[in-house]
């Protein structure tokens, strides 16, 4: 690995909201293929580290690195184009739209026919309209019979909620990210389901070599999945390292469990 | 394979608006027609109309309501897809006008076919700067930013250069649409123009639809946010929207202006925007039929409800059309019709034996509704304050019929549609202007309820 920069690199970043110090000099990086969970209790500061590394923050302090070059302070569509694509923890797809134009909506930072060429349906808009369709379906089909061909033209709002959480998934991954961005994919579902959302994560680093950085409540998925495990609290990194480290780290246990009476009876 | 409850959630839908019997039938033969098909058919059923040879007075009608239609389609843009609520909007329509009354007359004089071109690209020019606003502030705050427009392009042609603009007295005598020698000067002519613009205007914006430009204002209508971050430059998106939307009205403005031969600044004020809205809203946001269908239905109604003769038929038969469509089943409709009938005569004959100069009077209606009712409603000689009671009467009885009981409501319904009756013969068809206004406005509360994703739009949903 010398002298190769890792895939995403966050250099002592900080963010501010007015007198809230909601993260602190965070140190984080991800590598090519590698899965990487973020975990800490509510308000610890997960979803802030999303925002900032996809742009909705600006950073106050510190830089974030994609491949090596800083795209701190660049607007989100850029850093999607640039390869790092996100789903969101409450749901944001376009409900109103459909399955299928949901995913497709999410290659137009890929194509470049303007609204001439596409009136007058020109080569190049036809091309890619090709290029488009054919994305939609590998897409979509990554998912197999839960997503299957005849729900492709129902609206996006009639998905039961475990698909609404596998078609963020799947516009995420239309953009063509080498990143992927994962907030909760596993909330609000089934253990079966939950056992799925699993398997898919594994599948989308294994098939498609995609370096992925989950935020992650259910214990059973971060343990399943991770190559690294990340704890934050008050914005600040507690430990990192494998699983069974982190989960033991005494920092981790007190911020979820609270300290031990005795201990502090002690102190 | 199983079917899932996805399907079953989405198929619902469709077997709600499929419905049972003829309607189903009508419903899957329409499905089977594709989009370009039916475009050809409305062109085509629009040029038979043309070739009628209606009265001049019915043709105007037709070319305004295709100038709604333009109008109504480009506001489409801004506000059924990209979901920026527009409100300078009716500004665009008073630049095409404008544009072309100062390149094609005067001095000028340049061929429709330099001049239009000119100002659609100038409009489209001025609607991105308009847009620009849009990147700051949004949803209400950017209706009220941009409502500033509209006001200052009336201010702008009341008040500069008079001598150029016209000032209040507008311009007028302006050339027709002239283009390699030959010019368009019939009311025929322009309605064939128009139909031609409208359909061309139709056919690319669904081309834009259905491209990735469609799909990108829509992601944006839908939740800007997650458009941002499936690499969609939200910006330059909501700028193009209303730049497109401008282009459009200014279009519509170009054919309004020739056609009329002048311009004037009311002719572009905030009551011409609330109307090219309620085209919108009522004919389904979102949806290019729908956004032409609103601007015919509302052009049209409008004439109608403005003249007494066809405000009755408009008033009779909407009341018939809404009870055969929501009143089943079938018997009970039966029951509604004659007992309404019935009731009226034994009323009428009742009250007219015994106090004769209560039924003195007789119905506004004329012709042959007018002779049909005249022995059923009640109208004393003199019916202005009895009028005014029924008519508060009536507002009561709705009301009423809206709280009470499934069961009961039939029974209400039939003194309802008796007083209705009586109302309209006594009193409301006496004053058209006032009643043109309150006809309008019922019609539109009940396509709304009815129909609250307007008359060709899909439902859309919020939160879910």
């Amino acid at each position: 690995m010398e002298g190769h920069a890792p895939l995403l690199e966050l250099d002592g970043l900080g963010i501010t909201f007015g007198g809230l110090r909601a993260l602190t000099s965070l140190d984080l990086t991800v590598a090519g293929s590698e899965i990487v969970s973020i975990i800490g209790p509510n308000g610890a500061g997960k979803t802030t580290v999303f925002n900032a590394i996809t742009g909705v923050y600006a950073p106050d302090e510190g830089d974030i690195r994609l491949a090596g070059e800083s795209i701190a302070g660049r607007p989100i569509h850029k850093i999607t184009d640039a390869g790092i694509a996100r789903t969101f923890q409450s749901l944001r797809l376009f409900l109103n739209m459909t399955v299928r134009e949901n995913v497709m909506a999410a290659t137009y930072g890929a194509t470049k026919a303007t609204p001439l060429e596409s009136m007058m349906r020109l080569p190049r808009a036809r091309r890619e309209a090709r290029e488009v369709h054919a994305l939609t379906e590998e897409v979509l089909s990554f998912f197999g019979e839960r997503l299957a061909g005849y729900r492709w033209d129902q609206p996006a709002y009639s998905l039961s909620y475990a698909n609404r959480r596998r078609l963020e998934i799947a516009r995420a991954l239309a953009t063509r990210p080498k990143l992927l961005l994962l907030d909760e994919p596993a909330a609000g579902m089934n253990p079966n389901e939950t056992l799925e959302v699993t398997e898919v994560i594994a599948r989308l680093r294994d098939e498609l070599s995609l370096a992925i950085l989950v935020i992650e409540h259910d214990m059973h998925v971060v343990e399943g999945i991770s190559d690294r495990v990340v704890a934050l609290d008050h914005g600040v990194k507690v430990t990192e390292g494998s699983f069974d480290q982190v989960a033991n780290h005494p920092a981790v246990v007190e911020a979820y469990m609270g300290r031990d009476p005795e201990a502090l009876a002690e102190a | 394979m199983p079917i899932g409850v996805d399907e079953w959630v989405a198929q619902h839908t469709d077997r709600r608006d499929a419905g049972t019997g003829w309607r189903r039938v009508m419903y899957t033969a329409e499905a089977r027609v594709g989009w370009w098909p039916r475009l050809a058919i409305a062109v085509l059923a629009g040029l038979v109309f043309g070739q009628l040879n209606l009265n001049s007075n019915i043709e105007q009608v037709a070319i305004n309501a295709l100038i709604y239609a333009m109008l109504s389609l480009g506001l489409n843009i801004a506000v059924g897809w990209a979901g920026q609520l527009d409100l300078g909007y009716v500004a665009f329509f008073g630049f095409g006008a404008y544009g072309y009354a100062v390149l094609s007359s005067g001095t000028t004089h340049w061929a429709a076919i330099v001049s239009i071109p000119i100002v659609f690209g100038a409009a489209a020019i001025f609607g991105a700067a308009v847009g620009l606003v849009s990147l700051r502030v949004s949803g209400d705050y950017l209706a009220i930013v941009t409502l500033f427009v509209g006001q200052a392009f009336m201010e702008v042609v009341n008040n500069v250069d008079t001598g150029k603009l016209g000032g209040v007295n507008g311009l007028f005598g302006l050339d027709p649409i002239h283009a390699f020698g030959a010019q368009i000067t019939t009311p025929q002519g322009y309605f064939y123009f128009a139909l031609v613009v409208l359909a061309v205007l139709m056919g690319l914006l669904h081309l834009l639809d259905t491209s990735r430009t469609g799909r990108a204002w829509r992601a944006v209508r839908e939740d800007e946010l997650a458009a941002e971050a499936m690499t969609i430059p939200t910006g330059a998106l909501k700028i193009m929207a209303i730049g497109f939307a401008a282009a459009v009205g200014a279009v519509a403005g170009t054919v309004f202006a020739a056609q009329q031969d002048n311009v004037f600044p009311t002719n572009f004020t905030a009551n011409i925007l609330i109307l090219i809205y309620a085209c919108l809203v009522l004919g389904g946001a979102g949806s290019i039929a729908g956004a032409v269908l609103g601007g015919i239905v509302v052009t049209v109604g409008q004439q109608m409800v403005s003249s007494p003769a066809d405000a009755g038929y408009l008033f009779y038969g909407l009341i018939l059309l809404g009870l055969v469509a929501k009143v089943r089943p079938w018997r009970k409709l039966a029951a509604v019709l004659v007992g309404t009938v019935v009731l009226g005569l034994a009323l009428n004959a009742i009250v007219g034996a015994i106090w004769p100069s209560a039924t003195a009077g007789s119905p506004g209606s004329t012709g042959w509704i007018g002779h049909l009712v005249s022995n059923w409603v009640i109208v004393p000689k003199d019916a202005v304050g009895y009028g005014n009671v029924l008519y508060i009467a009536l507002i009561v009885l709705v009301f009423a019929l809206t709280r009470i009981r499934e069961q009961w409501r039939a029974y209400l319904l039939v003194p309802t549609l008796y007083v209705a009756a009586c109302c309209w013969e006594s009193r409301l068809i006496v004053n058209p202007s006032i009643t043109a206004q309150i006809l309008i406005g019922a019609i539109l509360i009940a396509t709304m309820i009815a129909r609250p994703q307007g008359l060709l739009g899909t439902m859309r949903v919020e939160v879910m």
